[in-house]
């Protein structure tokens, strides 16, 4: 399953602080579409909006509207727990459950949620998981080991597994390769690829060259000043933000003449 | 010095036996020098005290003079920086070695078979021991963990997880004013809450003293728990949040087993904080020569109040008492020791892996 997500005129506040204005978009499914810009330009505060998870943060809300396959997530009677079972969220840095192995680690979304199940549908389920974020080959031998006890790259694609065990509808990656050595970037960048199969991909990036390689669609970012929104500068097929876009803007971001 | 300034080569250096010969030649001169000059006390005996400030302050100006002479100004500093920095560790360690030693040399006189089998019931002279005060120990400990644990427990996470604006402001003040009351005002608080519940007639038992110690043990154990919840990352709980685990779970099957060995940590150092507390106890669960195993009625003897009574008041054979105090100290000692021992195993238990 995957689904198409639909931003109208969507502002992101931080109690009075405007983080995003303005954002209307349309994420297609089956398809990774990538956010860029500068630091501070609210991408990371959208891509949190996606799964309601920016709601942590006291005061946080949202203006506009924000569907799933033409479903309101931010309707008054939206649980948003349930939404993140639908939408998945790998994060900048690894963050496996220290005090779960590795297999623990994948069944998390339903040993959390006091979901019983039997011994071979987790055995499965686990095996499923960890070969769709391909790190099943590297850690089946050792599955009671401590989650914690991987290299980063392993324990960020052991999140992966976590997220996709519960098979939500869309994946939404926060830089998931900025704390990452480049063999292990690459191996996140084909699982990416990989799972634009089966899921509507969202990540956000500060490499571009991670933007052009796997990104079918590319959303450009930008803020006028400290204290200023966030605004959706250019969204459209990557191809085309990267070689012939729209906004001058967005050419001397991706050209690196910004600033 | 042969080096030139911009050498990379050491100076030379003096060899790594110098330093502890050097403290003992300077404590061997000073003595000889005390010792020559006849320099005793009216029984011949020698100062020590005075023998070892002299002969460090001997020592610390010879490796000074010396290391500077050989080694340079740097080195010369970092002998005498790494001497004060010893001697103040010794200088802390030593009363506390000497304090275990006294505790153990003179309970380990009545560390008997009957000190821990018979209670002082009927005793005026030898024997006797301090069952009764061992069980009032345990049993009001136990009850006063079991009060102020899961009470301490749930407002550290009220306050971590939970609390926002004036309510949790003014818990922590609370917590923060708690943590400093004097213990007997704990025992004064207890002694009167069950004065009014059970009147004067059986108000001073052991859940009274129990109640004391859960108000002195409460606040440890919020401070320490809460410490322990709010070194747990944030991205722990954004990772459940996002497999869409709902707020409490997260709480419960992440941040506190992720918090479990530091929280049974401050939970153990919490019980040995309380276990030797004196005047609550004196004034809320009294004092008895009898066993009581029920908590919930009679005054009760625990192991502090026992020392202090069988210290405070002697009987005819005053020796044995003084004894038995002394063997009811080293028996609170080994206790704390056990707890403290217990922490370590239960910290390397629960302690994440990896």
């Amino acid at each position: 399953m995957s689904k198409r997500i639909e931003l109208k005129s969507l502002n992101v506040y931080y109690s009075k602080f405007l983080a995003v204005e303005d954002v209307n978009m349309v994420i297609e499914p089956k398809a990774i579409t990538a956010f860029i810009g500068p630091s501070g330009c609210g991408k990371s505060t959208l891509i949190r909006t996606l799964n309601r998870m920016h709601e942590v943060i006291p005061g946080a809300y949202v203006e506009g509207s924000l569907t799933m396959d033409g479903e309101d997530i931010y309707a008054a009677e939206v649980d948003p727990v349930k939404v993140r079972r639908q939408v998945g969220m790998v994060f900048q840095r690894p963050n496996p459950f220290p005090t779960m192995s590795i297999k623990e680690n994948v069944l998390s979304g339903y040993k959390l949620n006091n979901n019983r199940m039997s011994k071979s549908d987790a055995d499965e389920l686990t095996e499923k998981a960890l070969v769709g974020a391909n790190l099943w080959n590297e850690v089946k031998d050792r599955l009671d080991r401590p989650g914690s006890s991987l290299s980063g790259g392993q324990q960020q694609r052991l999140c992966i597994a976590r997220a996709i065990a519960v098979e939500p509808d869309v994946i939404l990656m926060d830089e998931p390769t900025s704390a990452l050595d480049p063999i292990s970037t690459a191996a996140i960048e084909d699982l990416a690829v990989e799972l634009k199969e089966k899921f509507t991909v969202v990540i956000v990036t500060h490499n571009m060259q991670q933007a052009s390689r796997i990104s079918d669609m590319t959303a450009f970012f930008n803020i006028a000043g400290t204290g200023m929104p966030g605004k959706l500068i250019e969204y459209d097929r990557t191809e085309k933000i990267f070689s012939n876009p729209t906004q001058k803007q967005t050419e001397d971001y991706v050209s690196g003449r910004f600033g | 010095m042969a080096t030139t300034f911009y050498g990379i080569q050491a100076t030379a250096t003096l060899p790594r036996w110098f330093s502890p010969l050097a403290l003992i030649g300077s404590l061997a001169l000073t003595t000889a020098m005390f010792v020559v000059s006849g320099f005793t006390d009216e029984s011949g005996n020698l100062n020590l005290l005075a023998i070892a400030v002299l002969g460090f302050a001997l020592y610390m100006i010879m490796t000074y003079l010396i290391s500077r002479g050989v080694e340079g100004r740097r080195k010369a500093t970092d002998r005498m920086v790494t001497g004060w920095v010893s001697a103040a560790f010794a200088l802390a360690v030593v009363p506390l070695v000497s304090l275990a030693w006294t505790v153990f040399e003179k309970g380990i006189n009545r560390l008997d078979a009957e000190f821990f089998t018979s209670s002082m019931r009927n005793v005026v002279g030898e024997g006797g021991g301090a069952l009764h005060a061992i069980i009032g120990t345990v049993e009001l400990t136990t009850i006063a963990t079991l009060i102020s644990v899961p009470l301490g427990i749930m407002t550290a996470i009220y306050l971590v997880e939970y609390g926002r604006g004036r309510l949790a402001k003014a818990v922590t003040f609370f917590v923060d004013v708690m943590t400093g009351i004097p213990s007997i005002v704990a025992g004064l608080f207890a002694f009167s809450l069950f004065l009014i519940l059970l009147g004067p007639a059986s108000a001073i038992n052991g859940m009274a003293g129990a109640v004391s110690l859960a108000v002195l043990m409460t606040p440890v154990v919020v401070r320490s728990a809460e410490e322990m919840l709010k070194i747990v990352p944030n991205e722990l709980r954004e990772a459940s949040y996002a497999l869409g685990v709902p707020k409490w779970l997260t709480v419960v099957k992440v941040v506190l087993p992720t918090a479990l060995a530091g929280i049974a940590t401050g939970v153990i150092i919490a019980i040995a904080r309380v276990i030797g507390e004196t005047a609550p106890l004196l004034l809320a669960a009294g004092f008895t020569t009898s066993m009581n195993y029920n908590p919930l009625s009679e005054k009760m003897m625990t192991l502090p109040v026992f020392v202090y009574t069988s210290y405070a008041i002697q009987g005819t054979d005053a020796a044995s008492y003084v004894d038995r105090a002394w063997a009811g100290a080293l028996t609170l000692m080994l206790i704390v020791m056990l707890l403290n021992l217990g922490a370590r195993i239960i910290s390397k238990l629960f302690s994440p892996k990896g």
